[in-house]
């Protein structure tokens, strides 16, 4: 069998006495889109926060295509081709829309390269328009588009997604979900989401999160049909 | 009468966004806002709260006219505010931050109040001594709701309360929010919301905003017809 | 008219006045005013240096003036131990921004935070005051020069053409020097903080994890950013010792110090010009503040420190309260504005505007 693109091995994360993630195992195939869900404080953003290294982690070991980067830096990672779109919306305020892409662009292509690449990546998320509007003005759901863009740009071969759909209206939910098929088609992702339309809409196959582990890994059918996840997570309605 | 807004515009610098806005919410009523992005629900919670200067227009609560009034006294009147993005105090934990919630109160003492409320937040419980900047995100939301209701607002503003949390909690959000109503037949809630479900649940009328003005008024039920709903937020279907 | 030919019209409005500054000024004022205007104008590299390392990496030194005299002490040693300027000229920059290299290893690679690094800078360069004024006696030398402790080192060789000992350059010359040395300085920043690097910068500052997460290193960009600026400062300190022929311990002081900073934020951080105009307008009412002091002593320090404190602190206060950004990117917005709104009023309600 190929090397796994992205393994866990007993990771875990410990703040003081909160064991935020508990001896995790998990494995990502090269392509694979996974839907990670869980109740809230289930560890998922700690386990995005390990796979970038912005955590060192307690215990356990991340492989990315075989390599160990349980200890190594978040830039390291991210030139790897890890990139991550974290939960709550990290882009640089103080720059206009363009900047922004264009620092991530430059780091993969120089002048005209990173220019062109801008600007593809601008008609993609949809703001040629607001090129030179300043970032910390946009709505909530526009400055999601912008760091989409930004982790997109850097071209990363797997790409981490927590809670895409947030603050995003009905039609823009429809548009992130087409955005990560399309990616999907040329990288692998992770996304954590708590909007199950969207998950619905994405998921092949997912992994639930409960109490820092990993409760059960099934296709989507099976999981919204699990008396547990409904227990714990989805609710009474969940059969809607 | 409770809220009359009366013509209200606002914006950022000199970009306008609210271009006359004219809505009353009466007391005990839940009024829900649905818009596109980039239209200005936020904005016009942020006007309402008075974190935002009112450009023209008049804002009345309570018979009062609170158009020119800072936030805090505001406040101090009866209007509570959850902004998107769950703003607490990520320095303190989540016992002072409720704490936080109660200063204005007079009517009741602390310990009770906080007890009373975490009866509705249950999930809260066991994370009371915890810094609130350590939470996941939709523990910090559920304590920046926790927390406005410490206040025992009269009005309550919640911008996009769901933004985060899982399902089983978004209904128990939903009952607790229901029950302060039968409780309270004065409390009066405004509500922006994308998740129509949710919305469609507690609010009583739905305004839909369209570039900075509010353009139609809708029944709950409504928002069970997809093609309404393309209409108003644009479901691509 | 695009953001982009403005910026150029800035550039160039800067190089003309600069170099007419530069030109007509020998020719026009007395030789006391050009020798005041000198050291303004050496210490707005000073200001420049910290306009870059604060404005735009985002790090606020407290220590600026610990390489500002560093440069200063550099060159006044080497001076006379060499007695040709070449080699105490580069020594002057060298020094400085390998100290900062060191240090700013330390503190970006040690992850300090914030505060601390404030801190840290602040430390130092009380360090260097201390042991530097503690240096007085003739069993302090390096070399052929006394440190002299707090009495400092006066009589300091002044700079000559490269190669050549005799070719002194003259207070006139000094002015040409500091002057174009300004300019370059300017220009050269201006340029670099156009480059990917200027800009990458710039992104840490405004958002250091998110730099990291799209693969950038912060340590090392603002370990570079920190060098270039000690280098800056050092450079500066050495056109100050020529100056005055003179360097004490003073340079190193908080006064010194806090007052480089004072220069930024009354400028305005984020932009180049600010610094400047921050420095030699402070620098000129302090002189003039000063000039009606009885008690001012008349030598150079007391010309050059000379200052009401209290006014210029109320002045300061004043600018933290009402002009928070600063003297520059105020003036900008002001300018801008009235501008658009020129330009508005023919075209408005073409494009609805949108945000939330
Ligand atoms: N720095 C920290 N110190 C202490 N506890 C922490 C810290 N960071 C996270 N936690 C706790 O670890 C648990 C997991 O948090 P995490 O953010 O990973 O949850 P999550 O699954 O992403 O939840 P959500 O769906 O609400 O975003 C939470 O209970 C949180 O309170
Ligand atoms: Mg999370």
């Amino acid at each position: 069998m190929a090397t796994p693109l992205l393994q866990t091995h007993d990771l875990s994360m410990n703040f003081g006495g909160v064991r935020a993630v508990r001896n995790v195992n998990f494995t990502l195939a090269e392509g694979e889109l996974r839907c990670l869900i869980g109740p809230n404080g289930a560890g998922k953003s700690t386990f995005f926060k390990m796979l970038t290294g912005q955590l060192a982690p307690s215990q356990g070991q991340v492989l990315f295509r075989g390599h160990d980067i349980s200890r190594a830096y978040a830039h390291q990672i991210a030139r790897l081709g890890i990139g991550i779109k974290t939960q709550v919306p990290s882009v640089f305020d103080g720059l206009n829309v363009r900047e922004n892409i264009w620092l991530a662009a430059s780091r993969i292509g120089h002048r005209d390269e990173a220019r062109r690449l801008v600007d593809e990546m601008l008609e993609r998320i949809g703001l040629t328009k607001a090129a030179s509007r300043m970032v910390g003005q946009l709505a909530h759901g526009q400055r999601q588009w912008v760091e989409l863009g930004l982790v997109l740009a850097t071209d990363p071969k797997l790409i981490l997604l927590d809670e895409p759909a947030a603050g995003m209206t009905h039609d823009e939910v429809f548009k992130t979900a087409e955005l990560v098929r399309e990616i999907n088609r040329t990288k692998a992702l992770i996304v954590v989401e708590h909007d199950m339309q969207f998950i619905r809409m994405i998921a092949k196959q997912v992994t639930v999160f409960n109490q820092g582990s990993v409760l059960l890994e099934d296709n989507v059918e099976n999981i919204m049909r699990d008396p547990r996840v409904r227990d714990i997570y989805l609710g009474k309605q969940a059969a809607a | 009468m409770t809220l009359v807004v009366q013509g209200l515009c606002t914006g950022y610098g000199r970009i306008p966004i609210l271009n006359g806005v004219d809505f009353t919410v009466d007391e005990g009523e839940f009024v829900g806002i649905l818009g596109h992005n980039g239209m200005g629900k936020t904005t016009l919670l942020k006007a309402l709260m008075g974190y935002l200067p009112a450009t023209g227009g008049r804002v009345h609560f309570a018979g009062d006219d609170i158009t020119a009034l800072e936030p805090h006294r505001r406040a101090r009147l009866g209007l509570g505010y959850v902004p998107q993005g769950r703003e607490i105090f990520p320095g303190l934990t989540v016992h002072d931050n409720l704490r936080m919630g109660c200063i204005e109160r007079r009517d009741a003492g602390e310990d009770e109040i906080i007890a009373n409320v975490l009866e509705e937040f249950p999930r809260l419980k066991p994370l009371l001594n915890r810094i609130g900047g350590a939470l996941s995100g939709g523990e910090q939301q559920l304590l920046a709701v926790a927390r406005c209701l410490c206040g025992g607002p009269r009005l309550v503003l919640l911008d996009e309360p769901t933004e985060g949390i899982q399902p089983s909690i978004i209904e128990e959000i939903v009952e607790t929010l229901s029950r302060l109503r039968v409780a309270n037949r004065r409390l009066t809630m405004i509500l922006v919301e994308q998740n129509l479900d949710f919305i469609a649940q507690l609010s009583q009328r739905i305004l839909v905003i369209q570039k900075g003005r509010i353009t139609q008024e809708v029944r709950p039920d409504a928002l069970r017809d997809a093609n309404l709903i393309g209409e108003f937020v644009g479901i691509a279907t | 008219m695009s953001g982009r030919s403005l910026n150029l019209l800035g550039l160039l409005l800067v190089g003309v006045v600069g170099l007419a500054f530069m030109f007509l000024t020998p020719r026009l004022a007395e030789l006391d005013t050009v020798l005041d205007l000198t050291v303004y104008i050496i210490m707005a590299v000073l200001a420049l240096s910290l306009g870059l390392i604060w404005g735009y990496g985002g790090i606020l030194c407290f220590g600026q003036s610990a390489f500002f005299g560093l440069g200063a002490y550099a060159y006044a040693i080497a001076m006379f131990n060499i007695g040709e300027s070449t080699v105490p000229v580069l020594l002057a920059i060298i020094l400085p921004a390998a100290f900062a290299a060191l240090l700013g290893y330390f503190m970006f690679y040690g992850r300090i935070s914030d505060v601390y690094l404030g801190v840290i800078t602040l430390t130092v360069t009380l360090i260097l005051f201390n042991s530097v004024n503690s240096t007085a006696g003739p069993n302090f030398h390096i070399g052929a020069a006394r440190l002299g402790g707090f009495n400092g080192i006066p009589g300091i060789p002044p700079l000559n053409l490269p190669g050549d000992k005799n070719a002194v350059i003259d207070l006139e010359g000094m002015f040409y020097l500091s002057t174009a040395s300004l300019l370059l300085t300017y220009f050269g920043l201006r340029l670099l903080l156009a480059s990917q690097f200027g800009r990458i910068i710039v992104g840490i500052r405004e958002n250091e994890r998110r730099a990291e997460l799209i693969g950038y290193d912060p340590r090392a960009y603002k370990l570079a950013t920190f060098t270039i600026g000690g280098a800056l400062a050092g450079f500066a300190g050495c056109l100050f010792a020529n100056w005055g022929n003179f360097v004490s311990p003073t340079i190193f002081g908080l006064a010194q110090s806090a007052q480089i900073i004072i220069w930024v934020i009354v400028g305005g951080r984020g932009t180049l010009i600010g610094p400047i105009v921050g420095c030699i307008g402070i620098q000129w009412l302090s002189a003039a503040l000063g000039a009606n002091q009885p008690s001012g002593g008349s030598d150079l320090w007391s010309k050059i420190f000379a200052n009401a404190p209290l006014i210029l602190g109320s002045i300061l206060i004043a600018f933290v309260l009402l002009v928070p950004k600063g003297l520059v990117p105020t003036l900008a917005e002001i300018v801008l504005s009235l501008f658009r709104r020129g330009r508005r009023s023919e075209q408005r309600g073409l494009e609805p505007q949108q945000a939330e």
